[in-house]
């Protein structure tokens, strides 16, 4: 523990004349839970691919588990692709062993302790169905378990929550947290910024096949000043020249960032200058706000179109 | 390697079972009853067609005691060498028509024969005149002069020949064994085309169904390769398995009934063995070909647009081995032989009528070393085209494209 799970530099990927991935540096901490964040088409997939060996960089070096061969950990890996697939005619539980044993569990253990996550996830009735007899949502569940059976040390998981409703994603948040409690690192895509904020303490923000920022989610947030908004009595006065330049007003409201010297001086020219406080309140921004600073106008509105079609927490 | 072994056996576990506890593996088991079917439908239709037809009917016109003559000689000869070997000929009605009016609407003796009248036969045995089309007189007319002259000199009765059997001779044996040399090419050509493309159907299936994600997120893509490749090939030889026994069931029942099958140079036991090495052999050659093909396609159009060169190919290859099945020792034969793609066919038809073994060592020693070549060339293709994702990745960057690595 203490180091980390992943580790890239300088990884690049192109198609033909297209970049997909353009010379990105990050870092997972072992044990954390970390949310890559971006738009469709910024690359996150492409990255993940690389990072697990699926597919080689055309540049940069990778280090999984402590190995530059990630291969050589996969049977410590559990991965969920984005496209989710299965074989339609076999077994819920015999899915489950066989992707464990693709990653050197024993077949008749994965079977036992499919059996046991079945059961857990309220799935005990379709152990013995076949995939094409399951519901989506109930397929993609044992898809899911069949990326933990193995219990791996980490778990990467390429937008898990596409494709489930309300009550899944729920599901999925708390087996994220319980496995992240267990010491497994868990890294996971997403164009919902909404499950970022709830789940993780780090970010890694792509966009346009770069990493644009890659820490805690609370560095993120720092990395915007809170936002002031101020309702007065008065309109005008000497208090005014406390407000710093860019502030915006509507009638007797003022909105404008907290300026470097906290909100005391400020709070004191408004005393002091007889502003008529009337309201005021400092807002922190929230990982919405530090995405669309830190990507752009564009990547975000791409964001909310996405969710908006379709993945609603 | 270890890792690799293990993955490959894992996938391969799992493609067999699904192959074979499938309905689909049923109908593969089945499938050669079907061409065996649709022969004997097919030819028992072909009969009956051919006898509502009617064969060559030649209509004689001639002296009474002469037609008489030819009707009975006709007949004797028939029955001694078979009734194709000689126009039918029916006694015409006299009623004063010329030969060119009667082959047009003639009245028969017996009133009831089927067809139409193919010819007339006219004049008498010395001055004979045969009214017909050019093409007709040529098929017919030799045929007609034996009739007469037999006819003529009263001598249809065969001779009696005496038969002092023996087990064997050498012209007899030599077209036996070269029909058995054939028939080994053919099942091995049926048996390896039918599975090369099951394998590459089974590979586009999986990529149509993301799976191979998962495989390659897990395992070395060699595994998966050779995992697939190996399983198709297990579920081939339960198919022979199977088929050998339902074969030896069958001979048990309807042996005796069936003509005795030629036995190849080398004996029936090394035959079997042999056919089954050079099947695996081809198979491997042509299954890693399709395998590496599959990779570089997404879709089941892309793959029959890709496959369509390597089945040309193999047709030809088959072409070429039966072209020679009949020249064995010749230059072409040998040449044959040595070529990696026809060599198993090649080989199996040889080893049907040349008792001498050590060929067959030197040649599954060459195949085998080029079917390494062939399943890693096709592992590595299959490596770096199959999870290739982003557009516009053609065949010929699928095959020499690859950028730079780190």
């Amino acid at each position: 523990m203490g180091g980390y799970a992943i580790e890239a530099r300088g990884l690049v990927k192109r198609f033909g004349a297209f970049t997909a991935v353009d010379g990105v540096d990050l870092q997972v901490a072992e044990g954390s839970i970390t949310g890559m964040l971006g738009p469709n088409g910024a690359g996150k997939t492409t990255l993940l691919r690389m990072l697990l060996g699926i597919i080689d960089p055309d540049e940069g070096t990778r280090t999984l588990l402590g190995s530059e061969k990630p291969l050589k950990r996969a049977h410590e890996v559990g991965y969920l692709p984005e496209e989710r697939g299965l074989y339609q005619s076999m077994k819920a539980v015999d899915t489950i062993a066989f992707m464990g044993a693709l990653r050197q569990l024993p077949l008749d253990e994965g079977r036992r302790r499919g059996r046991v996550l079945m059961e857990e996830a309220g799935l005990g009735h379709a152990i013995e169905k076949k995939i094409k007899e399951l519901s989506k949502g109930m397929a993609q569940t044992v898809q899911l378990l069949g990326t933990i059976v193995h219990r791996p040390r980490l778990i990467v998981l390429d937008e898990p929550f596409s494709g489930l409703d309300a009550i899944n994603q729920g599901k999925l948040e708390r087996l994220i947290r319980q496995q992240a409690e267990d010491g497994v690192t868990v890294i996971f895509s997403t164009h919902v910024i909404a499950h970022a904020e709830r789940l993780c303490e780090n970010v890694a923000i792509v966009a346009g096949g770069k990493v644009r920022f890659d820490g805690s989610v609370e560095a993120a947030r720092d990395r915007l000043r809170p936002q002031v908004h101020l309702e007065t009595r008065e309109t005008e006065g000497n208090w005014r020249a406390a407000l710093p330049a860019g502030t915006e007003r509507e009638g007797h409201w003022w909105h404008f960032t907290l300026p470097e010297g906290g909100p005391e001086p400020l709070l004191g020219a408004l005393i002091e200058g007889k502003a008529g406080i009337r309201s005021l309140s400092i807002e922190r921004p929230g990982l919405h706000d530090a995405f669309v600073a830190i990507a752009g106008e564009a990547a975000a509105a791409e964001m909310q179109r996405l969710h908006s079609d379709g993945d609603k927490p | 390697m270890n890792e690799t072994i293990r993955a490959a056996w894992v996938v391969g576990r799992r493609d067999f079972t699904a192959i074979v506890l499938s309905k689909a593996f049923l109908m593969f088991l089945l499938g050669p009853l079907f061409p065996v079917g649709a022969g004997i439908l097919f030819g028992s239709l072909g009969n009956s067609v051919a006898a509502d037809i009617g064969g060559d009917m030649v209509g004689i016109s001639m002296p009474a005691d002469q037609t008489q003559a030819l009707v009975r000689t006709r007949a004797a000869l028939a029955e001694a060498l078979g009734e194709t070997r000689f126009p039918e000929v029916r006694a015409l009605v006299p009623d004063g028509r010329s030969p060119k009016q009667l082959l047009d609407n003639a009245k028969l003796e017996d009133g009831n024969s089927k067809g139409k009248l193919a010819a007339v036969l006219s004049g008498s045995f010395d001055a004979p005149v045969l009214t017909a089309t050019a093409e007709e007189a040529q098929n017919m007319g030799p045929e007609l002069a034996l009739l007469i002259g037999q006819a003529r000199s009263g001598t249809a009765r065969l001779q009696r020949i005496a038969v002092d059997p023996v087990d064997s001779s050498a012209g007899g044996l030599q077209r036996a064994q070269l029909l058995t040399g054939q028939a080994g090419q053919f099942l091995l050509f049926l048996l390896v085309l039918l599975l090369a493309g099951m394998v590459l159907s089974n590979l586009v299936e999986e990529k149509s169904n993301k799976i191979i994600e998962i495989l390659a997120a897990a395992i070395p893509i060699d595994a998966v390769f050779i995992g697939k490749l190996f399983a198709m090939l297990a579920m081939a030889l339960v198919g022979i398995v199977v088929w050998g026994a339902a074969g030896m069931a069958a001979l048990q029942i309807w042996g005796p009934g069936l003509p005795e099958l030629p036995v190849p140079a080398l004996g029936w036991p090394i035959f079997i063995v042999l056919g089954v090495l050079y099947f695996v052999m081809a198979y491997l050659i042509l299954g890693s070909m399709f395998l590496g093909i599959g990779a570089m396609a997404s879709t089941v159009r892309e793959v029959q647009t890709l496959s369509m060169p390597v089945t040309m190919l193999q047709m030809f290859v088959f072409g070429f081995a039966f072209y020679t099945v009949s020249k064995i020792g010749q230059p072409i034969e040998i040449v044959a032989s040595i070529l990696p793609f026809t060599s198993p066919f090649a080989m199996i038809a040889r080893a049907a009528q040349v008792p001498v073994f050590w060929p067959h060592l030197v040649a599954l020693a060459g195949q085998g070393l080029f079917a390494l070549l062939v399943v890693r060339t096709s592992a590595m293709l299959f490596r770096r085209n199959v999870m290739k994702s982003g557009g516009g990745a053609g065949v010929m960057q699928a095959l020499f494209g690859r950028k730079k690595t780190a």
